[in-house]
């Protein structure tokens, strides 16, 4: 007689997405810094702003709410659409 | 009442016997006075002479909730319109519309139970009969499968065996709660998939769980699912934190629960299978596993199962649950984000001064003696400690004023690199004094067993509305 189980998970999988090309340049370039308001992010983030200034690029600057939650929707709405790459600060 | 998908009776009086049923027996004489259809669920030659449909798959039986033999049923138009239970002569009377029937007989004698409900039987006509209720998608084993085994593979289970949920065991443990199977509970992160009662009982099979838990884990999935406990910072943190559950209501007791002795260690299978089965839901429906979105440093032992009840019988406060505006007779789960339990020791404390100052010291400690405010705390007081507390006459709110008043903490100590300790707050607070925990940042408990001067603590995470907050909800059937 066939052993049946039920299934315990969500049933989704989750699609396979390829990475971008990194860009050669950064001319031209819109980077968003994401601070995930952790301590100290921002320092972190101010060196990578004048590195990624120098080097060409357009940064702009974006803070979630607490590091304890995922971005909300509208944010992560708006740096897609401002944003052609973005950069989230982790950490102490 | 008749269950989905029944065979259609035939109109007019429906019998249900089995031999070995004495009264069925005893009722046999009556029934050549009757046009009844007689349906035997036990031997197809019964009753001798009459003519009878076997009812061999139990299938009429279990569609129409057959509970005792001899049944009576009246059936107009295709529905049941009547029904007697067992032998009551008065009862077969007015139903057969027969004055004088079974004169001879006894007035009354009991039934025998049904073959459909005989508990060797029932879990297997539920999954036969009442199978395609289940949603899920079926993991089919091959004959050389080990179902164990499989479970592991399979990344189903939290590191310990789990329990096969097979059709028989989810369908038995549906039978814990009136919610439809296909009810939607909670959006369970990290994934954010909608989690339904079917999904919350194949894992509280797996968890171990009786059915008469299940309101346990559903209350304490949707408590844990709220933007306010915030399950996906919990599990995201590298901090060593898990949902902590406190059950409280007469509903633990009922249950099984252990509030007592080692309440919250091994040895009690409410306690560990409820707390159990809720992170099992959040690994195998949400997604949550240690190394992906779960990224806590060292984790606990507690995020296998951190779940207990109240000593309430005893207590000499009032409850967790009534301080956060419930009644005694409520039945609730609050989640608490917490860390493993240390113990509080003071055996030579014999007022409630000197252990409210012992409490505040240690919990002063708590993820370090510099970091204040930020995060919350479970005080589980043991009743010898509680016995101490309530000779002085302190209730639960001048116990936490006294505790808390003994943990306004100089700004010089808590300063970085204050004590030698690099941590701490901005040395423009120097000359602050400022309070280790958030005024409701302590949530006191009475558990534990009888003797020992102990008590134990529980730290928090990042508290507050920018981390997690205790969440408290009823417990319904």
């Amino acid at each position: 007689m066939t052993r049946v189980l039920l299934d315990p998970s969500s049933e989704q999988s989750v699609p396979h997405r390829e990475r971008l090309v990194r860009p050669s340049v950064m001319t031209g370039q819109v980077v968003g810094l994401l601070d995930i308001s952790k301590p100290r992010g921002d320092v972190f983030l101010d060196q990578l702003e004048l590195l990624l200034t120098k080097a060409g690029a357009k940064v702009l600057r974006f803070k979630k709410p607490t590091f304890t939650k995922p971005a909300p929707v509208d944010l992560r709405q708006e740096i897609a659409t401002q944003c052609t790459l973005v950069i989230e600060a982790l950490a102490d | 009442m008749t269950q989905p998908g029944a065979p259609t009776l035939p109109d007019g009086l429906v019998v249900i016997l089995k031999r070995e049923c004495a009264t069925c027996v005893m009722v046999v004489p009556v029934l050549g006075q009757l046009a009844a259809t007689v349906y035997t669920q036990d031997d197809p030659t019964f009753p001798d002479g009459i003519a009878s449909i076997h009812d061999a798959d139990l299938s009429v039986s279990w569609h129409y909730d057959i509970e005792a033999v001899p049944t009576l049923i009246n059936v107009v138009g295709g529905v049941e319109v009547d029904r007697t239970i067992g032998w009551v002569r008065s009862e077969w009377q007015r139903i057969t519309g027969i004055d004088d029937l079974g004169e001879e007989l006894p007035a009354f004698r009991p039934g025998c139970g049904s073959l459909s409900v005989d508990p060797d039987r029932v879990d297997s006509l539920r999954a036969a009969f009442g199978g395609n209720v289940l949603k899920s998608r079926r993991l089919e084993l091959a004959d050389l499968d080990d179902e164990m085994e499989l479970m592991f593979e399979r990344g189903f289970t939290d590191g310990l065996p789990v329990v096969p949920p097979t059709e028989e065991r989810v369908l038995r443990m549906l039978q814990g709660t009136t919610r439809d199977p296909h009810e939607i509970v909670a959006i369970v992160p990290p994934d954010l998939v909608e989690v339904t009662i079917e999904k919350i009982a194949i894992n509280a099979v797996m968890a171990g769980c009786k059915p008469e838990y299940l309101p346990w884990v559903i209350a304490a999935l949707e408590a844990v699912c709220t933007d306010a406990f915030n399950i996906h910072g919990v599990l995201a943190t590298t901090m060593p934190v898990g949902p902590v559950i406190v059950c409280n209501g007469p509903g633990t007791r009922a249950i099984g629960m252990n509030s007592e002795g080692n309440a919250l260690g091994q040895g009690n299978r409410a306690n560990l299978t409820i707390g159990r089965a809720v992170q099992l839901i959040v690994r195998n429906v949400g997604g949550g596993r240690p190394g992906e979105v779960d990224r806590a440093t060292h984790g606990n032992p507690g995020k296998l199962s951190f779940c207990f009840a109240e000593r309430e019988h005893d207590s000499p406060f009032n409850s967790l649950a009534v301080s956060r505006g419930f009644e005694p007779t409520d039945n609730t789960v609050t989640v608490f984000a917490g860390e493993g339990p240390r113990c509080i020791v003071d055996q030579k404390a014999r007022t409630a001064q000197e252990l409210a100052t012992v409490f505040a010291a240690c919990l002063r400690t708590l993820h370090s003696p510099k970091l204040i405010l930020a995060f919350d705390a479970i005080l589980i007081l043991g009743p010898e400690h509680a016995r101490v507390v309530a000779e002085a006459g302190w209730d639960r709110e001048t116990l936490l004023a006294e505790i808390h008043s003994r943990l306004q903490i100089p700004g010089s100590e808590l300063v970085w690199g204050a004590g030698g300790m690099a941590d701490g707050i901005p040395p423009h607070l120097h000359d602050a004094t400022l309070p280790k925990f958030r005024p409701d940042g302590i949530l006191l408990v009475h558990a534990g067993g009888g003797a020992g001067l102990f008590s134990a603590m529980v730290g928090g995470w990042a508290n507050g509305e920018m981390g997690s907050q205790p969440v408290t909800r009823r417990v319904t059937s």
